[in-house]
């Protein structure tokens, strides 16, 4: 149970190399066309090559380069939002539990509202409204997320809150402001961080949808997303264009999350239940 | 319990109107939302035209009045693209989308809720190890991907089933296992995690003193109490439901609400997308109204919390 999950961290690291060196380690262009090269197959089947392992797509352009500049997109997508989307539900976390009162109850409303109304509708409504790109993107996943990170934070606000260095902090004379930051944002990092690593999985699904969906990253630049939305059409005679994104999603994903569930166990066992 | 109903209500009204006023104050977010909503080749007196026919040539609250107002009387404005009343798509489309969730909900529950409670029964061994990775798989599979695989495998490589739009009762199959894959994992999970809460409780203790059999106290004693908390996140699974049908009909070429969602995006019919996104939220705040009432009524503990 808690060995560490090396195979799942040697994963994530090729992803976060691919992603940093994606114009030294890409064979081709993500983005210009080879006619010529039109839908050669990966390089395990008939008619496939070591030239082009992944094959290629309708365009001529090559499926392994493209995937490698996709992780590009998809981990910029996920440091942005989480940076964004995790800080606001992290302040307003603190701010609920700790201020308490009308504030707490006002922002805990609007957090259950985010709940039950999909943040994915506002996301498709802002690619519509603002245009598609990297700031509606990332506007749009920390909708997603926020409201899950000042739920959390705020509980274990209210916790920290009736220990005795808080009460100490105030008699000492401390404004509520310094207390908040140098007294109970230190005591929530380990579980800010779990819920960080506990949610790159969901952002980069979220992401991938968005680019399905044609609300992502618009076109040329390759996003996982937009891959499988290009290759589906061809799902009959070239399905290595859709199912080889998915593929490396899906072991992204798995991958991110199966570390999360070890740092949960590791930093913050109180949350085991989400 | 009136109380209770008209808080809950009023509640909702609030909820529903800060999403029109988020819709309203997006859709002006961009400069005026006549540019979003004449087709392309429009000419400026068009432009004019349907500035004045809106309102829109008045301040920023009384067009929000204005936007208001129309709306209660059940005008969303007009589709772009298929120039009709936004609204009539909207119903229009809506019966293809409510033919495909309860058999998705129904598979949810049928895989889910087994699987839960097997893993739970089978704590910390290889069953419940196995249960797990379905989880973690589901959670990480993304839905619209699962389609696309489900097409290939079952449509065009072994040719058993059709690959998309609506029709015989096979037409139902991809759809439904691809929107329930949204609920299963979820479910399993809850299922797992609360079945092991209600399994260590003191009336579950006296029904084994009682000498009830082992079957009908895990599945009648235990899961009964068990179930009580995937109730409660019923709302979650309707907003679940709602972003899964976008992908699903998507994917599936489903003539419903959810694909209707997807065409407003591309071919960017603002209007249209602005009533979806209205009258969606109405939709999930009208359900978690009935279920939360329902649920008041049969718990007295809610209705007093």
């Amino acid at each position: 149970m808690h060995r560490v999950p090396w195979i799942p961290i040697g994963i994530i690291a090729i992803m976060a190399c691919m992603a940093l060196f994606a114009p030294l380690l890409a064979p081709y262009s993500p983005i210009d066309q080879a006619l010529r090269d039109r839908l050669i197959p990966p390089f395990w089947l008939e008619g496939g090559s070591m030239a082009h392992v992944f094959g290629t797509d309708a365009f001529g352009r090559d499926v392994l380069s493209r995937l490698i500049y996709g992780s590009r997109v998809s981990l910029l997508v996920a440091l942005l939002a989480l940076t964004v989307g995790g800080g606001v539900g992290l302040t307003l976390g603190i701010v609920a539990g700790y201020i308490g009162g009308a504030v707490d109850n006002l922002l805990m409303r609007l957090v259950d509202a985010a709940f039950t109304f999909p943040a994915i509708l506002f996301a498709l409504l802002l690619a519509v409204t603002m245009g598609q790109g990297l700031l509606t993107l990332v506007i749009a996943i920390s909708l997603l997320l926020w409201a899950s990170f000042a739920r959390v934070i705020r509980g274990e606000v209210l916790m920290l809150r009736q220990h005795d260095f808080v009460a100490l902090a105030k008699v000492r004379g401390c404004s509520s402001l310094r207390i908040m930051v140098t007294h109970i944002l230190p005591n929530v990092l380990n579980t800010f961080m779990v819920l960080v690593t506990l949610n790159i999985g969901v952002v980069i699904i979220a992401e991938a949808s968005l680019s399905f969906l044609g609300a992502g990253i618009p076109p040329p630049t390759p996003t996982w997303g937009l891959m499988i939305s290009e290759g589906r059409g061809r799902i009959a005679d070239a399905w290595w264009l859709a199912l080889i994104p998915g593929l490396a999603i899906t072991l992204l994903v798995l991958s991110v999350n199966l570390f999360g569930d070890w740092l949960r166990d590791r930093l913050d066992p109180q949350l085991r239940q989400l | 319990m009136q109380r209770y109903v008209v808080h809950r209500l009023l509640q909702g009204l609030v909820l529903l109107f800060l999403v029109a006023a988020v819709v309203f104050f997006l859709g002006r977010l961009t400069g005026n939302p006549v540019d979003l909503m004449l087709p392309e080749g429009s000419t400026p007196e068009d432009r004019a035209t349907m500035i004045r026919a809106l309102g829109l040539d008045g301040p920023l609250y009384q067009q929000f009045l204005i936007f208001i107002g129309n709306a209660l009387h059940g005008d969303l404005g007009m589709s772009i693209r298929m120039r009709e009343p936004a609204v009539d798509v909207f119903f229009s489309r809506l019966p293809n989308t409510l033919a495909l969730i309860p058999w998705a909900i129904l598979l949810a529950m049928a895989v889910g809720i087994p699987l839960g409670v097997v893993a739970a029964l089978n704590r910390g061994n290889i069953v419940d190890r196995a249960a797990g990775t379905i989880g973690v798989l589901g959670i990480a599979t993304p839905s619209f991907w699962l389609g696309v695989v489900l097409i290939f495998v079952f449509s065009v490589e072994l040719g058993w089933l059709p690959s998309g739009r609506m029709g015989s009762p096979a037409h139902y199959v991809l759809p439904v296992i691809t929107l329930g894959s949204f609920l299963i994992a979820g479910f399993m999970r809850l299922v797992r995690s609360s079945m092991l809460d209600v399994m260590g409780s003191e009336f579950v203790k006296l029904a084994r003193i009682k000498g009830l059999g082992e079957g009908v106290v895990i599945w009648k004693h235990c899961l009964r109490n068990a179930l009580i908390p995937v109730l409660t996140l019923w709302g979650v699974f309707v907003g679940n439901l709602i972003t899964g049908a976008i992908v699903t009909e998507t994917v599936f070429a489903w003539p419903g609400i959810g694909r209707l969602t997807y065409e407003a995006v591309i071919f960017r019919d603002f209007p249209l997308l602005q009533a979806i996104i209205i009258l969606k939220a109405m939709l999930i705040l009208s359900i978690n109204l009935a279920v939360d009432i329902l649920y008041a009524y049969v718990d007295p503990r809610i209705r007093y919390a």
